[in-house]
């Protein structure tokens, strides 16, 4: 069993409880940080730990929260991105309604470390009965002093808040979910300035993933080097994986970073194999925007090496061979899987999602959309697929924010590594149509 | 409560009102307005009239096209009146791999109308909707605030029969504490 630093207590009966969460350690990483140590300690306990960003970039958390700028007389804010929406993920909302204290947690000792004094959750708002929990929680740590004024005598005054969000996917981009904060449309702003600068209000705002704060609970209670110790090279610590599809045991694992691939889906002590003993297909190994890989470049490297779960190799061959950890949203397909017929419900999300601030994602992804449609349908040519591959190239690269990008490669790795597939629509288009028209005379 | 009547929050949505716009600092009460919003549409019939939003800008204190383009932009919001049970059915990826299409299907035979169609008692209406992370149980449901999960043709028939016996309208703002999490 590889050590949890997260989910250690999710077994435990009415953890989600304050008085439960206290008795098993709880709130320990405030009164350490509080009463011990300087922010730029708690700060420097980060940065040793190597944790990166859980939401999906990986972007070094330490560094990012040093960039914060710190003018006098300015509040400084720090918003939790609960935004989870990335098709495969759903750790974040496993953690959150089953120790909801552990993400207050984290927001107390991290407003510390940078000196903010409001604070906010932003939540999904599909996530509604989440965001209950979290006001419970939030309450039972108001009535036992770990916010307010003069947190547990040590001076330090916090308020943290949940906030809802209305159901918009592109919210999970922090400039987007800082619009949508200040009660706007989901529209990502224009980088330079970073939040660092001017985030929430015009004013100094970190944002960061649920799993991220809560990993900094851990952090400061055994120190970042501790944490450091866990994982391989610049993937430290734990992370938490969101399986789903063709598996066995489909559900959140809180693995030690470096576990093999191989290991990971066919274990029992995570996804059990693929259902029905049927072999594997294609893995999306960390949330739909990452490339999808067939089985045997998910399972050993382009140079056959054993691939781990670790963000350096997951991307190991770049995208000609290799994907991205993201979010951890690890998504397995069976041999009888439709690569074509999947990406199709990627295309679909992606032009549903679609902010409509620039023109080469919102008129692209519907683009790729109904031609996915149309090959599907039986009614594709093969200059189609090369069309499909000409459209995601012009939009990588060419949008304010990364959803462009994030629509782009699903449909190009799908392309790359089963072109096949997509020609085989079209060469059998008259046997697809009868197989439809047969389905829609029976409907 | 009816629409037709005059526009209004009970006292006690006015109370949670001032709440929400509490948390934000002086001058920034736009940005309860996703909550607001959340709220009107749970007082008023599931969905947000033009003049129920003219009411959430006065309230805010900021134009009615500021609620106009948020109402618009979020999936949540209803512009249009809905059943009182929204059914919304994820279909991305995890959930079509373990059968959300044959789902969806099967709520159109029983029900009788197709996908965005409401029945005619006002009961049902049916939406399909985008991932809503509940990839490692799907396929799934939403309805109100519940989460229906791991579903079945069989789980769907018993879901529907209850909420139809029930017949009560379901909200986002449904306290409910006996999803799979």
């Amino acid at each position: 069993m590889g050590k949890k630093l997260l989910l250690a207590n999710d077994h435990i009966p009415g953890i989600q409880s304050y008085q439960v969460y206290r008795q098993h350690g709880g709130y320990a990483s405030v009164e350490k940080a509080l009463k011990t140590m300087k922010p730029e300690d708690v700060l420097e306990e980060v940065k040793k730990s190597g944790l990166r960003g859980r939401g999906g970039a990986g972007f070094p958390t330490g560094m990012k929260w040093s960039f914060l700028a710190k003018p006098e007389g300015v509040p400084r804010y720090l918003v939790c991105n609960a935004d989870e929406s990335e098709p495969g993920t759903f750790k974040d909302r496993y953690l959150m309604s089953r120790i909801p204290h552990i993400l207050v947690e984290g927001m107390i000792t991290s407003s510390y470390a940078l000196g903010a004094h409001t604070s906010y959750i932003y939540i999904r708002g599909e996530y509604y009965y989440v965001a209950q929990i979290l006001e419970r929680a939030i309450s039972e740590a108001y009535a036992n002093g770990w916010l307010g004024k003069n947190i547990q005598g040590s001076g330090y005054d916090l308020d943290l808040y949940v906030q809802v969000g209305g159901g918009a996917y592109i919210c999970g981009e922090e400039t987007a979910l800082l619009e949508s904060l200040e009660g706007k449309r989901g529209n990502p702003r224009i980088k330079p300035p970073f939040p660092a600068i001017a985030g929430l209000y015009g004013c100094p705002t970190v944002v960061n993933n649920v799993e991220t704060i809560s990993a900094v609970v851990p952090i400061v209670n055994g120190g970042g080097d501790a944490y450091a110790a866990i994982g391989v090279g610049k993937s430290t610590g734990t992370k938490l994986i969101s399986a789903s599809g063709h598996i066995n045991k489909p559900g959140v694992y809180e693995i030690e970073m470096g576990i093999s691939v191989e290991d990971f889906i066919y274990s029992d002590e995570y996804c059990g194999g693929i259902i029905n003993g049927k072999k594997l297909k294609a893995v999306v190994a960390g949330g739909s925007s990452v490339p999808v890989l067939p089985a045997d470049l998910i399972i050993t490297t382009a140079a056959g090496e054993k691939r781990l779960m670790t963000y350096e190799s997951l991307a190991d061959g770049g995208f000609a061979t290799g994907t991205m950890l993201g979010s951890g949203g690890f998504i397995v397909m069976d041999e009888d899987t439709s690569i074509v017929e999947n990406l199709h419900t990627f295309a679909r999300f992606y032009h549903h999602e679609s902010c409509g601030q620039c023109s080469p994602c919102r008129e692209g992804t519907g683009w790729m959309e109904k031609i996915i449609h149309k090959i599907l349908d039986g009614h594709g040519t093969l200059e189609d697929v090369d069309l499909l591959w000409e459209i995601q190239k012009k939009i990588e690269g060419n949008t304010i924010c990364p959803l462009g990008d994030a629509a782009a490669w699903p449909v190009a790795s799908a392309i790359r590594h089963f072109r096949a597939e997509f020609e085989e629509y079209v060469k059998n288009s008259s046997q697809i149509k009868k197989i439809r028209h047969y389905d829609l005379i029976n409907h | 409560m009816s629409t037709s009547k005059e526009i209004k929050f009970s006292n006690e949505a006015l109370e949670l009102v001032a709440k929400m716009i509490s948390r934000y600092p002086e001058g920034k009460q736009k940005s309860a307005l996703l909550p607001v919003l959340h709220l009107a549409q749970a007082e008023f019939d599931g969905w947000l009239s033009p003049e129920v939003m003219d009411y959430v800008a006065e309230l805010l204190s900021i134009q009615p096209i500021e609620v106009y383009e948020v109402a618009s932009f979020y999936s949540m919001f209803n512009l249009k009146p809905v059943g009182k049970c929204l059914l919304e059915v994820c279909r991305t990826s995890s959930c079509w791999l373990r059968g959300a299409n044959e789902i969806v299907e099967h709520i159109e035979k029983k029900l009788g109308i197709k996908e965005g169609e409401t029945t005619p008692d006002g009961m049902f209406t049916l939406k399909t909707v985008e991932c809503l992370g509940s990839c490692g149980t799907a396929p799934m449901m939403m309805c109100g605030a519940q989460f229906h999960e791991n579903l079945t043709f069989q789980k769907v028939d018993s879901i529907l029969d209850q909420l139809k016996s029930e017949g009560k309208r379901k909200t986002y703002l449904d306290d409910v504490t006996v999803n799979h999490y």
